[in-house]
């Protein structure tokens, strides 16, 4: 019996400005076994993108341990940290981070470059994402030349374009009509179903609903009421 | 991330922002162009010098009365009274005393006026012996040189300088013809070589040479009489040069009874002559070549400049491209190839305009530069090793950005 894929123990993220100090995260600590598909749920400013953020080995917590796959992630160097990013983790951010001066499939394939993927592959994955995500005829698109709910799926396609085994997904659905909402869902079914490990932080109920479980979020602690559901 | 792709990205990079990548580009062109002409003006210059000098004849060393130490000054002058003599030409030519010495030709030269028919053309007429031909390599287009047995005789013969022939005869031929010279008349019984006249010495195509003997009966004043003005040397070979030299400078010593403090005698050799002609030139050219390569150096911080301010406008960029698994690594690389980049292609693009200038310059300037492979190789060098200094800094701050922190900026 493997142990959980991400582990948190009393995490703390505090924000000091000034005189001002936040804690984004007050001590959340929390297991996510491999082949999970959990939503995180909570209102705004309750630290989901920054719990997102620290599980993405993207920021580092003021205390507490974070453990990926059983290894302590405090340990590892900058350009450790950036190897287990390229090929483990697939992200979609909640402002889609595209690069505006790439068209779509030169956005989708940047993990892929960073992983010295031969140019042609790259291409052709890249479209087979894009295909997945319904922008096959978008691929020459620049950002600025495609709606909100494309670019947002643009960056889901950039999530799985290598086929990693986890995936953090922060409010990928936001910009989406109900019919685009479902065939995203639908996706993140699929690749649960083939064993991937699933984070998806949401506002909505109906979209919580498709994960395994919710995982609740307030004032940047685990809420234990509603984590139970 | 292949180095293709690296270029690739580098290049999209700097050509999303045109204008300014151009305008740090112009900083670096305009740098090394100045660098490339100002030492290929200073290097066309020295080759001319050098040319020149190398004219006077090879393995050559060349003594001239008076002392040039820095002690005491000039000591007995040129031109007032001469401290050389015939007598120290022919111990200088005697193989037993100076074994690398292959021949010696004394002269002595004075300014004169000379007629043929009714045409007068002022110049200078040079006394000295066969051996001057040699000394000096030169070559007749007419005629014969002056022989042992004119010096012998004395005989009032001469051999015209190419210029002198076209002043005084116009095109027909001297050979055979007389010319008067201080009232004597002598006959012209051939004609030197054009060996192309020089600025930096006496024309060398402008002059009447004459016996050494015929000289001091028939030119030169009295009181002047046995004076040598110059004594050529010719070393047996490049080898032998500091040998002759150090056998001649002993000999002149022990026949003039003077120690090397007191000499009254300057022996020096082509080296030295170069040495002297190219040095004011070498100043110039370092002085200019410094100006330019300040601003070298401005087109530097340009690119450095430039780069900080493309990593503060890409924070996002850096943190996404981190974030997707670009290693601090990659990240620095990227910034590198685009600072060498901007510098490669300055330097390319000002290595063109030097040549371009290279090619006009010598009709507005009348002096040849000179451009070598070395100096355009090293131009490129240079410019490739500014682009990745300049970078440097930049890129470690673009590889040090923590991807959150770069992400959230908005
Ligand atoms: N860089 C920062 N500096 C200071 N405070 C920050 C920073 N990032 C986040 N915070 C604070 O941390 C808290 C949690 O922010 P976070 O972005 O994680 O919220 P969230 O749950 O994702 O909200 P939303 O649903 O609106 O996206 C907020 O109060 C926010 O103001
Ligand atoms: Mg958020």
């Amino acid at each position: 019996m493997t142990g959980p894929v991400l582990s948190l123990r009393d995490v703390r993220k505090t924000y000091v400005m000034g005189d001002l100090s936040v804690d984004a995260l007050a001590g959340v600590s929390m297991d996510v076994h491999e082949g999970e598909y959990v939503a995180v749920m909570g209102p705004s400013g309750s630290g989901k993108s920054t719990l997102m953020h620290i599980l993405g080995c993207l920021d580092v917590p003021t205390s507490g341990t974070y453990e990926l796959a059983g290894t302590d992630v405090s340990r590892m160097t900058e350009t450790e940290l950036a190897e287990i990013r390229n090929r483990r983790i697939g992200f979609v951010f909640q402002g889609f981070n595209l690069l505006p001066s790439l068209n779509a499939w030169r956005n989708v394939e940047l993990p892929l470059l960073y992983a010295g993927v031969p140019r042609d592959e790259r291409r052709q994955r890249a479209a087979r994402a894009l295909d997945r995500v319904g922008l096959a005829d978008r691929l020459d698109h620049r950002p600025g030349e495609l709606s909100g709910g494309q670019q947002q799926r643009v960056a889901v396609a950039r999530a799985l374009v290598t086929d990693p085994s986890l995936i953090l997904a922060d409010e990928p659905t936001g910009n989406l009509d109900s019919r685009s909402t479902a065939d995203v869902l639908g996706l993140f079914e699929e690749l649960s179903g083939a064993g991937r490990t699933i984070m998806l932080i949401t506002h909505e109920e109906d979209v919580a609903a498709a994960a395994q479980r919710t995982v609740r979020i307030r004032d940047g602690l685990v809420d234990q009421a509603g984590g139970a559901a | 991330m292949s180095t293709f792709d690296t270029f690739r990205s580098a290049f999209g990079a700097l050509r999303s922002h045109r204008l300014r990548s151009a305008l740090t580009m112009l900083g670096i062109l305009i740098g090394i162009a100045a660098v490339i002409l100002t030492v290929g003006l200073g290097q066309g210059a020295q080759a001319q010098v050098q040319s020149e000098i190398s004219k006077l004849g090879s393995n050559l060393l060349v003594v001239t009365p008076g002392s040039t130490t820095s002690s005491t000054g000039i000591r007995g002058g040129r031109g007032t009274s001469s401290t050389l003599t015939n007598g120290d030409a022919a111990a200088l030519a005697t193989a037993s005393v100076a074994p690398d010495i292959r021949a010696v030709a004394a002269t002595s030269t004075s300014m004169q006026s000379v007629t043929a028919g009714t045409t007068n053309w002022t110049t200078t007429v040079v006394g000295t012996t066969p051996s001057w031909a040699q000394v000096r390599a030169r070559d007749l287009s007419a005629g014969r040189f002056v022989t042992q047995d004119d010096v012998n005789q004395a005989r009032p013969v001469a051999v015209l300088g190419s210029e002198t022939v076209t002043e005084l005869f116009n095109g027909r031929s001297p050979v055979g013809q007389s010319v008067s010279i201080n009232g004597s008349s002598f006959t012209v019984v051939g004609v030197l070589q054009a060996i192309g006249s020089t600025s930096t010495t006496a024309n060398e195509d402008d002059q009447v040479i004459v016996p050494q003997t015929t000289f001091a009966t028939r030119v030169a004043a009295n009181s002047t009489r046995a004076a040598v003005s110059t004594i050529y040397i010719e070393a047996t070979s490049q080898a032998t040069l500091t040998a002759a030299y150090q056998e001649a400078k002993a000999l002149l010593l022990t026949r003039h009874g003077v120690t090397s403090t007191t000499a009254d005698f300057t022996l020096s050799s082509q080296q030295s002559l170069l040495q002297t002609a190219t040095a004011t030139d070498r100043t110039l050219t370092i002085l200019l070549g410094g100006v330019a390569g300040i601003s070298l150096l401005v087109g530097a911080l340009g690119i450095a400049n430039m780069m900080l301010v493309s990593v503060a406008e890409r924070v996002r960029e850096i943190g996404l491209r981190k974030a997707l698994g670009a290693t601090p690594a990659a990240v620095r690389q990227q910034f590198l190839v685009e600072a060498s980049s901007l510098g490669v292609s300055g330097g390319v693009l000002g290595l063109l305009l030097a040549g371009a200038g290279a090619a006009v310059l010598p009709h507005f300037l009348a002096q040849p530069v000179r451009i070598s492979p070395a100096a355009a190789a090293a131009a490129v060098g240079v410019s490739l090793l500014i682009g990745v200094v300049a970078g440097v800094y930049p890129a470690g701050r673009a590889a040090r950005l923590a991807p959150i922190d770069a992400l959230r900026n908005d």
